[in-house]
Formats: C-alpha cells, structure tokens, sequence
C-alpha cells in the first residue's frame, strides 16, 4: 500500500479562509469537523480544484495544476452532501453491472430505485446512490461532505461499512462530518477545521 | 407583370381613417386606449417616412463608406439591445462581448454570402441590397441571440448541481454544460423554427406578400422567400450557437469550474 501517493494539501487558501495544510495517505480516513459556515465544504471543493483558490495540492509528486482539471477530479473526487443529477432517472447515472449491484445491496438500496424517477426518492436515497455513483469512478481520494446527513442510525451504518471496505482497498478518504462518534468508528485523524487552520481534535 | 401599385396620398390617407376609427371606437367603449393609439401611429408613420428620405439619399449617393457606416450603427445598436434585454450580466465589457460578438459576426457573415453567392448586385456593396439585408438578417440573429443569452443567464443558476456534478466525475467544461447549451440553443431558434413550418401555410411571410402585391410573380417572389429564411435560418443558428458557447466560455474557466461568481444582477 506504500506505492500508492498520498494526498498533500500544502498552504491551501482562498479569500478569508486559509492556510489549510494536510496530508491524507492512501488507505487513510480522515475526519474534518467544525462549525457551519466555518468553510469545510469549501475547503473540500478547493482541493477537488472546483473553486479558485491559492496555494497546492499534490497527489504524490503531482501538482493538481500539472493535470487537467477533469483528470484530476477523476483521482480525487468531491461528494457533496446533495449532489446533483442531469437526467431523469437513477439508470442513467450508473453504469449497469455487477459492481453496481454490489454497492447498491451494500447500502441497503432496492434495485428498483434504479427506474424511478430521482424527482420520487428520498433525500436518504439520493445522498447513497451519489455515493454509489462516486465509488464506481474509482477515484484514489473520496471527498466527502457529510456523506450521512440524510440518514437514518442503519443506513449511516451501512456506508461506514462501505467507507472502511474502501479504506482497506486502499482509497483515501476525506470526511466532513458533524458527528464525533462518526470519526472515532472511521478512525484516523480528526481535525476541527476554523477560518485559519485546522485544529487537533 | 403589373408593376407595383404606387400609393398617393389619397390612398394612404384612406388607410389612416381606419386608425382614426379605431380611436374613435375606443373613445365611444370608454377604453382609454386612444391616447397610445393614435401616438403609437404618429410615431410609426414619422419613422417610417424618415427611414424612407434616409433611404433615398443613401442610395443616391451610394458611397461604400456611408452604407459601412450606417451598418456599423445597426450592429452597435442591436449588440446593446441584445445586452439590455438581460436580467442577469456579466463583469465588463462581457456584458456586450458575449452577445454583441457573435451577432456581429453571423449578420456580417450571411449577409456578405448572400451579396456574393446569390444575389450578387453591383457594386456588391450596393446599398439597395446591403442596407435592407442586413436589417432583415440583424433583427432575427438578435432576437436568437438575446433569447438564447436569456436561456443560459437563467438556467445556469438552478443546474448549478447537476453540472458541479458532471464536474466532479470527471467531464469538462462543454460535457457538463451539454445540456444548458443545447436547451439554450433551442429556445434561441424556436422562433425560427415556428417561422419556417408556418410559412405559407399559417402565416404568407411579410417579403413575399409584399412583392406579390408589389406585383411579382408567386413563385419568383417565393424563391425570395425561401432563399432569405435559409438565410435567417442559417443566421439564427450561428448567432444563437455562439452566444450559448461564449456565455459557457465565460461562466466555466480554463480549470473547468463553474464560475457563477462572474454572473451578476443587472444594474
């Protein structure tokens, strides 16, 4: 697992937010927490490069800039706690095969919700086959932003449970998380974000 | 061939009462509406026979330079109208660029290959042809322009998620904002759309009726027809195109982000 890069999040800042400096390795969670409006989302979007910001982050040796953009957001993708959906049904969003099946199971989501219609699911629903949709791109690093606001104490369960499969294969996580005891299950570290740092927690 | 009939003052004076009736009934029903009325008719029959003297002269002295100029003012004026129909805008001169660019460009191109590969009058730049031509062409290219502009300002906004999503897996700036583009697009040559099915059937369109009773023969008067709506047609679309792939241009940037933060509130 030593081959794989690891994450460097190097003097990050953006306006009045900032510097963030962090490094998630491969097969590592890490949690961030913090008031609302603090800037944990937008610290997240500046490393999945959405929003303009300052300063570096680097997968291994690589800048995010020696990429492009698109390329990068493939290694090191952002799920925001209501991601949005371009079509009409879940179908068209996922790919059809066996690993979607897998994933949808695993999450405790009936094969039918493919076909209905995203206006007819719950928010639950939604929030988990977003995340279903960012597993299956494979990406190295998952950013992930209060990835179970929408769920219930069995299902916030379940994709834990998926979360640390993805761990030990080795995929790294980022995690904004309201829940304290969310980041002491997913272990690993656990900063507290604020408008100029980020905190020991 | 009859020619056309030429209209005295008797004749249009006829016409008048009509607006002048029209008045009338309004003042009888208590409607209130003579004032506008009979001010809209003033109006329209001032500028039509000044653009009519305007007219003469310039093709009386048929300079190059001079129709240049008048063509000039028309783009100037329709890229502002484009602009000014917004309720959203973008920072400096963007505002104008993003619709003012690719009008101008579609009007000067189709009008510039319809002088040269179908009508071919001499001089080429004959103001006969060139100045009517580019009012026909400018008024369609900046209605699609203006309402295609008006699709992606307003849409933009509300699909914010489902193309920061596009993003976030992987596509570019174009692949997320497919479908803006081609629904922005599409509102913008809808009128056109609805013009070319209607035309003949629904509607006689205003150039043919025209020349037929100016006189022209059916068909010689509705090949005209065809080949100026193949030309609004072919306008529209490059206009509405433009304006839809200029506005993503400078809402997304070279990093394929959404930048919302260019777009404004007008005023």
């Amino acid at each position: 697992m030593h081959d794989r890069p690891s994450l460097h999040i190097v003097d990050l800042r953006s306006g009045d937010h900032g510097p963030y400096a962090l490094t998630v390795a491969a097969g590592e969670c890490v949690s961030l927490s913090g008031p609302s409006g603090v800037g944990k989302s937008r610290l997240l979007r500046m490393v999945a490069d959405l929003d303009p910001c300052n300063g570096e982050v680097r997968l291994g040796a690589t800048a995010c800039r020696a990429m492009s953009a698109p390329q990068w957001r493939r290694k090191v993708c952002y799920l925001p706690a209501e991601a949005g959906w371009w079509a009409d049904t879940v179908r068209e969003h996922l790919p059809d095969s066996d690993q979607t099946q897998a994933l949808l199971a695993a999450l405790g989501l009936p094969e039918r919700l493919l076909d209905a219609p995203l206006t007819q699911l719950s928010s639950g629903e939604r929030q988990r086959l977003a995340l279903v949709r960012a597993i299956l791109q494979q990406p190295d690093f998952l950013l992930l932003d209060e990835p179970t606001s929408a769920l219930d104490e069995a299902n916030t369960l379940r994709v834990e449970a998926v979360l640390e499969q993805l761990r030990r294969e080795g995929k790294g996580l980022l995690l904004v998380t309201h829940s304290t005891a969310q980041a002491q299950r997913l272990g690993g570290q656990h900063w507290r974000v604020q408008q100029h740092g980020l905190e020991a927690a | 061939m009859n020619g056309p009939v030429e209209l005295g003052s008797l004749e249009l004076a006829a016409g008048g009462t009509l607006v002048l009736l029209a008045a009338l009934l309004s003042l009888l029903l208590v409607l209130g509406l003579q004032r506008t009325f009979l001010l809209a008719a003033t109006r329209m029959v001032v500028q039509l026979l000044l653009v009519g003297l305007f007219l003469r002269q310039l093709f009386a002295w048929s300079s190059g330079w001079l129709s240049a100029g008048v063509v000039a003012v028309m783009l100037l004026a329709a890229c502002h109208e484009v602009a000014s129909r917004q309720e959203r805008r973008l920072k400096q001169a963007w505002h104008y660029g993003v619709g003012g660019l690719p009008v101008t460009l579609a009007t000067l191109g189709i009008t510039l290959f319809a002088l040269t590969s179908s009508l071919k009058p001499q001089p080429w730049y004959d103001a006969r042809h060139l100045i009517p031509l580019v009012g026909i062409v400018l008024g369609t290219v900046m209605n699609s322009a203006s309402v295609t502009l008006n699709h992606v300002y307003g849409t933009v906004s509300r699909e914010r998620q489902a193309i920061e999503a596009r993003l976030t897996l992987g596509a570019n700036r174009y692949q997320a904002c497919h479908d803006l583009l081609r629904r922005s697009v599409r509102a913008g040559i809808l009128p056109l759309l609805n013009q070319m099915a209607a035309a003949g059937i629904i509607t006689l369109p205003g150039i043919m009726t025209g020349q037929i009773l100016a006189g022209m023969d059916p068909i010689a008067a509705a090949r005209y027809q065809i080949l100026l709506l193949c030309l609004l047609a072919g306008g529209g679309f490059l206009a509405a195109c433009g304006t839809a792939y200029l506005a993503v241009w400078r809402l997304t940037d070279e990093r394929d982000r959404l930048r919302l933060d260019r777009l404004l509130a007008a005023n």
